[in-house]
């Protein structure tokens, strides 16, 4: 009834090529968007930004960026941690090399700097794939990790090895180091996500999305249309690392302050594809969903004996959270093996006929 | 299709209500303090003794005085994993219930809280861990790691090996290795081993074990090759075992391997079995169930059924630093009751108890922890305080202290760890307070 799309013509290509085709959509997305603007800095407290919803948004970036490489272009990585970490270590070199660089720039940087990184580690996709390209990930992983490990340079020669975010401004507010309010490096991580979120949607409606689609479902046909795998595949690799990088600047300078090589190890990189997988391979929304699923629903566990005013020993909470949390992630996967977006999809479908299905 | 309809409900309530259900009720009349534990995971060996400690002492105190003056001591644990994520959504929930001080017993979440301490009003006590360079109370008031830090622990270290050589300056030429846990945890003892190195003339080989700790099995290959005359191991969880095995499987002499003192309670010896007798570990305290306040425990918690532990399990290493800690937690609060009052305090009022911590013999007698440690003082220049630290060595069955209370070098760790102070302070755009103003 009110998700009806009965006369609404399409009158332009314009029009018929839009994000959001539906008036109802375009409504409900433009109002979600200014209310994530607006009401969680004004209304939310510290906890939900600091420790629910910046960590969202930085997962939710990087989901972007892997679902691009893995979800689109369809090569599997298992890097997004080393590239998230090359995007994190050069922020911070950038910015403290050069303190009155704009931190806006030097996120971009950071992220161009993980783009030439991932395009190095991308050029053996050419020659090989699926699981073998996998394990060729993992080697960048590895590499990148014990890199920021082993040359004391990126981490300015602190003892400690820990980077930790200077205090910068953007229009004269702080947003990140120590003295940032969480309500202005929320901000500023959300208006990263809506931009490049939207960049990524017209990406992959673009021409680049369709060639990385035509690899992803059969490379050899794709290359008899004139897509060429090379260049298709390494700008795959070097977009999705960018997103990556940001992602990997954001989670150090807005969301922990400081953070140390463990905070990119490996099981970053197998979050992020998990998220992924269960948001959704090829969807970006899906990278939202996943992110949200794999970043709040153990925070719901955590918080869930405690609401239901269970008294039980915090380990026991753990082990049955992990339990719990591993078997949703089967049972997700089991119901709808295309991701929580193909369950909103169908959701979608069925809407826009209710309540008179027949 | 209805298993759908129901899952997608099911999980936006997930999403929307998990965060909510982070409000705590709040207890007016009592103290709260956040206990960020990890009973789980790869560092749970190490964990569980310390949880136990905590939440032992603040029961014992609870039941046996019925609180601080007669405030009652509120706590509640929170698993963090000892993963730094964790423990900031941790401290964040706790938050809500306004704590006065906090111990993160995790390097990394304390590298994590310290620029919040002062925003929060929160009380950083990291016991023998996290910062060293905030032992420099001028720049970081809030932030307390009395009574020693890794820099001293390393320097005593140190001197003990030459103790043990027959004087400093036969360190000359001598191979020592280091194996430490890469984090920053691990890596706050290299530069003060690196000065030493170079002022008494010892070769130093620094090997990282990457997190968790099981593979190590590269790192003592690379040790037989060199084959060093003592080993230092700064390890946590269970990367401590693993070395300790190691050590013991490739034969060797287990006398001249020191861990540091969070590479020694049982949990780590017990794994190798007869091959970790010998074994040595750093400690600023004395191991062992044979002091009052083990009796009052098992009186005043375990016979009324409120124990953490097993009750042999009272008097393990880390279970008896996780006791003194909270001791120190619960005298500070003390102290800060003699000025502003037996009731309920602010993370202000108990940071002034921090700094004016003076814990006199006397005291630790009345408290029934004589010998268990030395007298400590704290200042606010100097928030590491006096300690002085020891060796223990493992006999197949129990701990003993084997060494005098070793003085730290402290003429070469102090300057070093003031200078640190500035440029660590400098990253959180600090001003030096004056100590002289401070009352």
């Amino acid at each position: 009834m009110i998700y009806r799309t009965a006369g609404q013509f399409k009158t332009t290509y314009a029009s018929d090529q839009a994000i959001f085709p539906i008036v109802q959509d375009r409504v409900v997305v433009t109002l979600a968007l200014v209310a994530a603007f607006v009401v969680p800095p004004a209304l939310a407290s510290e906890y939900w930004l600091q420790a629910v919803l910046i960590p969202l948004l930085v997962y939710a970036l990087a989901a972007i960026g892997l679902n691009l490489l893995t979800g689109y272009a369809g090569q599997l990585s298992l890097g997004t941690g080393g590239f998230m970490a090359v995007g994190a270590y050069s922020a911070f070199k950038l910015s403290t090399a050069f303190p009155h660089l704009d931190i806006v720039a030097v996120f971009l940087l950071a992220g161009l700097v993980a783009a030439g990184v991932g395009l190095l580690f991308g050029i053996p996709s050419l020659r090989i794939k699926g699981f073998y390209l996998a394990v060729a990930t993992l080697a960048a992983q590895f590499f990148l990790i014990w890199l920021f490990n082993k040359v004391a340079w990126f981490v300015n020669y602190a003892p400690s090895g820990t980077i930790t975010a200077p205090d910068r401004e953007v229009l004269g507010v702080l947003v990140t180091g120590p003295n940032a309010t969480s309500g202005a490096r929320y901000v500023m991580a959300l208006a990263f996500v809506a931009i490049f979120g939207l960049v990524a949607k017209n990406l992959v409606r673009g021409r680049l999305g369709r060639a990385w689609m035509a690899i992803r479902d059969r490379d050899i046909a794709a290359e008899i249309i004139g897509i060429r795998p090379l260049r298709t595949k390494l700008l795959a690799f070097g977009i999705s690392s960018f997103y990556c990088g940001v992602a990997g600047a954001e989670l150090v300078f807005l969301y922990l302050g400081s953070a140390e090589t463990l905070a990119f190890d490996v099981n970053q990189s197998f979050l992020v594809l998990f998220m992924v997988i269960i948001g959704g391979l090829g969807s970006i929304l899906g990278s939202f969903l996943g992110a949200a699923f794999i970043v709040l629903v153990p925070i719901f566990l955590t918080n869930a004996p405690h609401w239901l005013g269970l008294n039980m020993s915090v380990a026991l909470q753990k082990h049955i959270e992990l339990m719990i949390f591993g078997g949703l992630i089967i049972f997700f996967l089991i119901v709808e093996p295309h991701g929580l977006a193909r369950l909103w999809q169908i959701t979608k479908e069925k809407l826009r006929l209710w309540p008179f299905p027949h | 299709m209805r298993v759908k309809v129901l899952l997608s409900v099911l999980l936006a309530l997930a999403v929307a209500a998990g965060p909510l259900a982070a409000v705590a009720p709040a207890q007016d009349k009592s103290i709260f303090i956040p206990l960020l534990v990890y009973r789980t995971g790869p560092y749970a060996p190490s964990g569980i003794p310390i949880a136990n400690g905590a939440s032992d002492y603040f029961n014992l105190v609870n039941e046996r005085d019925g609180g601080v003056n007669g405030v009652k001591i509120a706590y509640e644990e929170c698993e963090t994993q000892y993963d730094t994520k964790q423990g900031v959504e941790c401290y964040e929930r706790l938050k809500s219930r306004s704590p006065v001080l906090v111990n993160p017993y995790s390097t990394g979440i304390t590298y994590q809280l310290i620029p919040k301490a002062p925003g929060d009003k929160v009380v950083i006590h990291s016991m023998g861990y996290g910062m060293t360079a905030s032992a420099d109370g001028r720049w970081f008031p809030w932030v307390f790691n009395f009574p020693m830090t890794y820099w001293s622990q390393a320097s005593a270290f140190v001197k003990y090996v030459g103790q043990q050589e027959g004087g400093v300056e036969k360190l000359k030429g001598k191979k020592i290795a280091h194996i430490y846990h890469n984090s920053p945890y691990g890596r706050e003892a290299n530069p003060t081993l690196e000065e030493l190195a170079r002022k008494y003339g010892f070769e130093l080989t620094l090997l990282a074990v990457d997190h968790p700790g099981q593979e190590q099995g590269a790192t003592w290959l690379q040790v037989r090759r060199i084959n060093p005359n003592w080993i230092f191991i700064s390890g946590w969880g269970v990367m401590n075992q693993v070395a300790v095995k190691e050590a013991a499987s490739k034969g060797f002499p287990m006398d001249h391997v020191i861990g540091n003192w969070w590479t020694g309670t049982e949990a780590d010896v017990v794994p190798a079995a007869d091959g970790a007798k010998g074994y040595k570990s750093m400690t600023f305290h004395a191991p062992g169930a044979n002091f009052k306040v083990h009796q009052d425990i098992l009186k005043h918690v375990y016979d009324k059924g409120k124990g953490a532990a097993r009750r042999e399990a009272v008097g393990e290493v880390l279970y008896n630093r996780m006791a003194i800690n909270t001791m120190l937690n619960v005298e500070a609060i003390r102290t800060a009751m003699t000025k502003y009052g037996n009731k309920p305090l602010t993370g202000e009022q108990v940071r002034w108890g921090f700094e004016n911590l003076n814990l006199t013999e006397k005291r630790l007698e009345e408290l029934g922890m004589k010998g268990m440690m030395r007298p400590l003082r704290v200042t606010c220049e100097n928030h590491e305080g006096n300690g002085l630290a020891l060796v223990q060595q493992w006999d197949g069955k129990k701990w003993t202290i084997v060494s005098d209370w070793i003085e730290p070098i402290r003429e070469v760790v102090r300057p070093k760890l003031e200078a640190a102070a500035v440029e660590e302070a400098k990253k959180l755009s600090y001003t030096m307070r004056d100590c002289a103003k401070e009352k």
